[in-house]
């Protein structure tokens, strides 16, 4: 327990990190959101100087730190200037649909890239194996943004899916069935992006990591023993070569939730990408620091997850736990 | 596999070298608009007229034809043939940025022009665009690359180096780096500087931004190289000679890590050209009319545009080329 609990803390020291490190970053922005409304001669500039007090951009770092700390204690992460309203909730509706994306995304590239990799490592040099090489180094090459733009570009093209947005103009009008089959549709697009991307990266490393254990001694041996391959491979070879596999779900998800946030501005997906670029644009300081905080904090807890599996299923972990103790 | 290295480094030489002649290869200047010639498609080159077949290929001007779509539609003006030409003179530009001069790679004489990717919607040459673009977005992922390679460098080789506290807290520090989405990371410290900025400083603040941020993952190579060979026993034996620390790193331990990190600039490069690109796209980097590929494919976010005029996915097929080239390049120099 005590090594979930020392995760756990290490998760929060690294949440306190990048916040203090958001508000050092603000500390040297020459400008602030109401520098476009000084332009505006209707605007006087006391009221801008008593926004600025109000929102308390007049004080120094520190204060404004701490403030913020105390409202993140409340659950609000600040105030939004250009939504007047509580940061947490105005993000966390947008949240829910990058996990909606994130989500569908990591389960269908697990379930594609953990039989094909297998497969792949266990036919070493077939043609397969050459193929799944081959592919997926070709398409981790290549930009994210590029492969989004170039399907999008097909799909609007020959009309094959929806685009835009998470439902029709229709939807409410629509079955309850319909209503999931039109979501399903909208959510197409995004998530097979993702899931190509994603796929391209997962399935090299758990073909990588099968091989490492085919390559082992104890493996030889027990094909030398004449135990059936297929027995080696589930039996032997599986379990040993989840805990890379389980390692790099916990990494990847910093670039998975990168790559979503660039998916949802190309296909109009309303996650937390769309409103985190409108916030940089128009210089939302605390809706930015709170996306920047909802993205970590998903980060550091899917890694959280990963670390319970791993403790879950590989003896050594918890071995290593138990002696730390 | 040396052969292979050989190959890749030799076409990404090719890439870079016609990148940095872009204005020689452009048959025009990159900003010049025209506009009787919005959304026009690729030139035609043809080699057969009604006086039969031609060695050298020549063009028709395009005419625009206005039916009721805005755009309209083009079609070849067919009573002038316009043969292509080899190094002849046209818009004036700086060879490298140096020595002004009028001669380009090939062209043909007005009013007929060769638009080998087409034209935009302010009817400017694409071609010219991408590889002027091309110019931008491939150096700001090197010099990118370089401030991430230099930063990560030093403070990777002090932490392995001189362990203890100063190792435990920049690991730690690398560790927030390492932990956050890059590109909310990026949107946010680019949200904290100011929006409008010349070219100039605009492509020094992102490259800044990205090295910035990159600096986490050559840090923590950098830091496991010197830690393993602090230990080996030509270094000690130099220490016990009385050799200093900086002696040390700089001629035992810094060409220990060269190779690895000339494999993680061939590994960095293409992703520090993309993160600039998907921030020009998202109208946050190199702003109009400076071209770059990120801000050339912004103009595809109206869907009508990125189906009727394909062309204009270019710089997107010049983005696939570069990447996937120096992707090949780290295999290479990874796998030996």
């Amino acid at each position: 327990m005590s090594y979930i609990a020392r995760r756990l803390a290490r998760a929060v020291l690294l949440l306190i990190g990048v916040s203090a490190l958001c508000f050092l970053f603000t500390e040297m922005a020459p400008g602030t959101f109401f520098d476009e409304m000084r332009m505006n001669p209707q605007i006087s500039p006391e009221t801008i100087s008593a926004l600025r007090a109000r929102y308390g951009l007049n004080q120094p770092l520190l204060v404004r730190y701490g403030r913020w700390v105390k409202s993140a204690l409340h659950s609000d992460l600040g105030y939004s200037i250009a939504y007047n309203v509580p940061v947490a909730p105005l993000l966390w509706s947008r949240a829910e649909n990058t996990l909606v994306l994130t989500i569908t995304t990591l389960l269908l590239t697990w379930l594609i890239s953990v039989p094909l990799g297998v497969w792949a490592a266990s036919r070493r040099g077939g043609l397969l194996d050459r193929s799944v090489t081959l592919l997926s180094s070709f398409l981790i090459s290549v930009p994210e943004l590029v492969i989004a733009i170039g399907l999008l570009a097909a799909v609007v093209r020959w009309r094959i899916l929806p685009v835009g947005g998470m439902r029709s103009a229709d939807f409410e009008d629509l079955s309850t069935s319909g209503k999931l089959q039109d979501f399903l549709l909208h959510l197409a697009l995004p998530a097979v992006i993702l899931v190509l991307c994603e796929t391209a990266v997962i399935v090299r490393h758990v073909r990588a990591s099968v091989l490492e254990v085919l390559d082992a001694p104890y493996v030889q041996a027990a094909c030398g023993f004449g135990i059936k391959s297929g027995r080696v491979l589930f039996r032997h070879v599986l379990p040993v070569a989840a805990n890379p596999a389980i390692s790099l779900l916990g990494f990847s998800l910093a670039g998975l939730l990168s790559g979503s946030m660039m998916v949802e501005v190309v296909c109009g997906w309303p996650g937390l990408g769309p409103l985190m670029l409108e916030a940089t644009l128009s210089r939302d300081l605390y809706l930015v620091i709170g996306g920047i905080m909802f993205s970590s904090l998903f980060t550091l807890g899917g890694g959280l997850i990963a670390d319970i599996m791993l403790l879950a299923l590989d003896p050594r972990i918890r071995r290593e736990a138990a002696d730390a103790q | 596999m040396h052969s292979r290295t050989a190959i890749l480094v030799a076409a990404l030489a090719g890439l870079h070298v016609i990148l940095l002649f872009a204005g020689f290869v452009a048959p025009y200047d990159p900003a010049t608009q025209d506009r009787e010639l919005p959304y026009a498609p690729p030139t035609r080159l043809h080699f057969e007229d009604a006086s039969g077949f031609h060695l050298r290929p020549f063009v028709y001007a395009s005419m625009r034809v206005l039916d009721g779509d805005q755009a309209g539609s083009y079609q070849e003006d067919q009573t002038h043939a316009f043969p292509v030409q080899f190094l002849l003179h046209g818009s004036s530009y700086k060879l490298l940025g140096l020595h002004e001069t009028t001669l380009h790679l090939f062209g043909v004489v007005e009013p007929a022009r060769i638009l080998v990717l087409g034209t935009d919607g302010y009817g400017r040459d694409e071609f010219s665009r991408v590889l002027f673009g091309g110019q931008i977005s491939v150096a700001a992922g090197i010099t990118a690359t370089f401030i991430a390679l230099l930063a990560g460098g030093i403070l990777g080789s002090v932490a392995g180096y001189y362990g203890r506290w100063i190792d435990e807290s920049l690991m730690g520090v690398t560790e927030l780096f390492l932990s956050l989405p890059w590109l909310y990371f990026l949107l946010g410290v680019r949200a904290f500087l100011p929006l409008h900025l010349s070219a100039l400083h605009t492509f020094f603040l992102l490259t800044g931004v990205i090295g910035l941020i990159g600096w986490a993952r050559p840090a923590r190579l950098v830091r496991g190289i010197v830690l393993s060979s602090r230990n080996r026993n030509y270094v000690l034996a130099a220490r016990g000679f009385g050799a200093s620390d900086f002696y040390i790193l700089w001629r035992h331990v810094i060409p220990e890590a060269f190779g690895v990190l000339l494999t993680q600039a061939a590994l960095l490069v293409p992703q520090y050209i993309a993160a600039e690109v998907t921030l020009s796209f998202f109208g946050l980097g190199v702003s109009e009319p400076v071209p770059s590929w990120g801000n050339m494919l912004s103009a595809l976010e109206q869907y009508s545009v990125l189906v009727a005029y394909g062309w204009l996915l270019a710089p997107a097929g010049a983005l696939i080329i570069t990447s996937v080239l120096y992707g090949y390049l780290a295999d290479a120099l990874h796998s030996g």
